[in-house]
């Protein structure tokens, strides 16, 4: 469980739960952007299930637009949680193969839930654009997203 | 509720919030606020809002084009994402504005509560194992999938005919349709606007509790407020009722996340200047408005069908236990509300009737007695109004009022309102000791996930008698009666 918070290398945390009143959103760091962006979408899988089980059985082809390179972090996330909820599907890992300004192609690696051996703790709505932030911070890049859960 | 009506600020910079009364706080035009802002609480609530900011989301509301008399919140007010939770807002329909953040992900996520026939200290001994049986057969916790499967063709005829359909299809009763706001169905729902990313999200969660702050209660009737009102609505003192939460699930996340997206652009082109850019928005008489509007009646219909196929549930549930037919044990519905909806009603604002787009993000509608849109039953009475609490108190039974009509666009409360984010909640609590401690009350728990359970902690919530009590002395909805949960079913 240690690597999904951690980056063993470096010591850099992957990602930060924030609380919220209602609802609750996660920091996210890397050194690039296409890191941030599969921290990001490993902490809010992290928010969904127990990801320690999860296998890689399942291989998901992402591809999104939007108007601007923070909305398409949150197009990602939102476009990861259609597939959890219309698949059932846990994800685990993330490829980034493009990341563009306003677009990206990616896969995502997980399997479908099953409630005998997966833990799951939080249903996510959705990613919203409310005091979303990203940023450069300390040298690397920082985001903050918040979810309605 | 004039403007220049005195009272002194709660801040050190005069002007900022104004007290109109003791339960409401006025908060005046400035910079680009079109109307003021108004927030019905007393000195505690609106302490707690001003300290989450929640207080310039009523602000930031109140900057949208076409908003009408003032950017309005309920007692239960807290911190949400673009407006705050707890908003009501009105638009003009031919300058104003319609925003899928003033209505929530969640859409038309309510409450309906079915009454029985059935008197607690008869049944004590039975309410764990109804309990137990609610959750063995209500699909509940992330991700479930439901009994009724759908084709596309299926799903179509649900979201634009609504509960009326789903009773044809032998999910519930006749009777079920007229006492559900909108007969069940609100009008102008249009499938073509639902993309299949929706669809895909709706087809088998029809029938599913979800996860988070939704349940299903077993319920008691502890005291009774007006007793007139409370006969109209079949209640009596310690009646066995049962209260459903839910809402449209994925399907109508799926609607609100991509229309926010979309609105982003449309806000833009259409001039308007979002502070912030969860207040997505587009002119109603716009194609994205009108879009949304068609998009977000798809998931009204699918939010009030799958607390109908839970009733459904329910019923059969209670025929299980009891192995009596639900008619003999008088399992009817009093009423279905929802508290996350944007409509089309008339309202009278300066003496003059007009047609506006009303927002309830997290807000109850409240309508007098002798509205036309309440069933005939209830209309002399007022339309029942119901307010979930938390799990270790109580919810309650309201009815709506005049003064609502007056002063928030036929508005009330719609819950207890957090206090507490969910983290804290899990921190401070552990779900098996407060399993133990409800438990120990008398109250049986069926969670599917314990930390869920802890963050729905009664300590992660305002007092309810307290929000409801704000209600009536505001004037906005006056209480009926009060239930106290025997059992819990949560996802």
């Amino acid at each position: 469980m240690f690597h999904v918070f951690f980056r063993l290398e470096d010591s850099l945390k992957a990602f930060e739960i924030m609380d919220h009143t209602a609802d609750i959103g996660i920091r996210a760091f890397g050194n690039t952007e296409a890191e941030v962006f599969q921290n990001a979408a490993i902490g809010m899988f992290s928010l969904i299930a127990e990801l320690e089980n999860v296998q890689e059985i399942s291989e998901s082809s992402i591809e999104v637009e939007a108007e601007d390179f923070e909305t398409l972090l949150v197009a990602w996330l939102n476009e990861l949680l259609y597939l959890y909820d219309s698949n059932d599907l846990l994800l685990k890992r993330f490829e980034l193969l493009e990341l563009g300004e306003t677009s990206l192609r990616g896969i995502a690696y997980g399997e479908p839930m099953d409630a005998k051996r997966h833990k799951l703790k939080t249903d996510i709505k959705a990613a919203t654009y409310h005091m979303l932030k990203l940023r450069k911070k300390n040298g690397g890049l920082q985001a903050e997203v918040i979810f309605d859960v | 509720m004039s403007e220049s009506a005195a009272g002194g600020p709660v801040e050190s910079e005069p002007g900022r919030l104004v007290e109109v009364d003791p339960w409401c706080w006025e908060i005046p035009k400035s910079g680009e606020m079109r109307v003021p802002g108004r927030v019905f609480a007393d000195r505690e609530f609106i302490e707690h809002a001003q300290n989450e900011e929640a207080l310039d989301q009523v602000r930031n509301v109140a900057c949208l084009p076409g908003i009408e008399m003032a950017s309005l919140a309920m007692p239960d007010i807290h911190w949400g994402y673009g407006f705050a939770i707890g908003g009501v807002a009105a638009f003009r329909i031919d300058d104003g504005i319609i925003s899928p953040g003033g209505v929530g992900y969640d859409i038309a996520c309510g409450v309906r509560l079915i009454r029985t026939g059935l008197s607690v200290p008869e049944v004590l001994g039975t309410a764990p194992d109804l309990v137990h049986e609610l959750s063995r057969s209500i699909p509940a916790g992330v991700g479930r999938h439901g009994k009724v499967r759908l084709n596309n063709r299926e799903l179509d005829q649900l979201m634009v005919r609504g509960v009326p359909w789903a009773v044809s299809r032998g999910y519930g009763w006749q009777a079920d349709i007229d006492a559900i706001e909108d007969g069940g169905v609100l009008d102008g729902a249009d499938p073509g606007v639902v993309s299949v990313r929706a669809r895909e999200r709706g087809f088998a969660q029809s029938g599913t509790l979800g996860a988070g702050n939704h349940f299903v209660e077993v319920q008691r009737v502890d005291r009774i407020f007006d007793q007139a009102a409370a006969d109209a609505f079949g209640i009596f003192k310690d009646q066995l009722c049962i209260m459903v939460h839910s809402g449209s699930r994925g399907l109508g996340h799926q609607v609100c996340t991509e229309f926010v997206k979309i609105m982003g652009g449309a806000a833009a082109r259409a001039g308007i200047n979002l502070p912030d850019r969860q207040l997505a928005c587009a002119p109603i008489s716009s194609r994205e408005g009108r879009d949304y509007y068609a998009a977000m009646a798809c998931a009204a219909n699918f939010a009030r069908t799958n607390r109908q196929v839970m009733t459904h549930l329910v019923r059969q549930s209670f025929e299980y236990i009891f192995k009596s037919s639900a008619e003999s044990l008088g399992l009817d519905l009093v009423y279905d509300v929802s508290h996350n909806v944007a409509k089309f009603e008339e309202h009278e604002v300066g003496g003059e009737k007009k047609q506006l787009c009303v927002h309830r993000k997290g807000a109850t509608r409240s309508f007098p007695a002798g509205h036309p849109d309440i069933p005939l039953k209830y209309r002399a009475v007022g339309q029942p109004v119901i307010v979930p609490g938390d799990m270790g108190t109580a919810s309650y039974l309201l009815k709506g009022t005049e003064t609502a009509m007056e002063r928030s666009f036929g508005s009330t409360c719609h819950g207890a309102g957090r206090v507490m984010g969910r983290r804290a909640a899990r921190k401070l609590i552990r779900g098996s000791e407060l399993r133990k401690r409800l438990e120990s009350q008398g109250i049986t728990i069926r969670a599917v996930s314990t930390s869920g359970l802890a963050e729905e902690a009664p300590e992660a919530y305002k007092d309810v008698d307290k929000v409801v009590d704000v209600c009536q002395n505001a004037g906005l909805s006056h209480k009926v009666a009060r239930l106290r949960p025997l059992g819990v079913v949560k996802g």
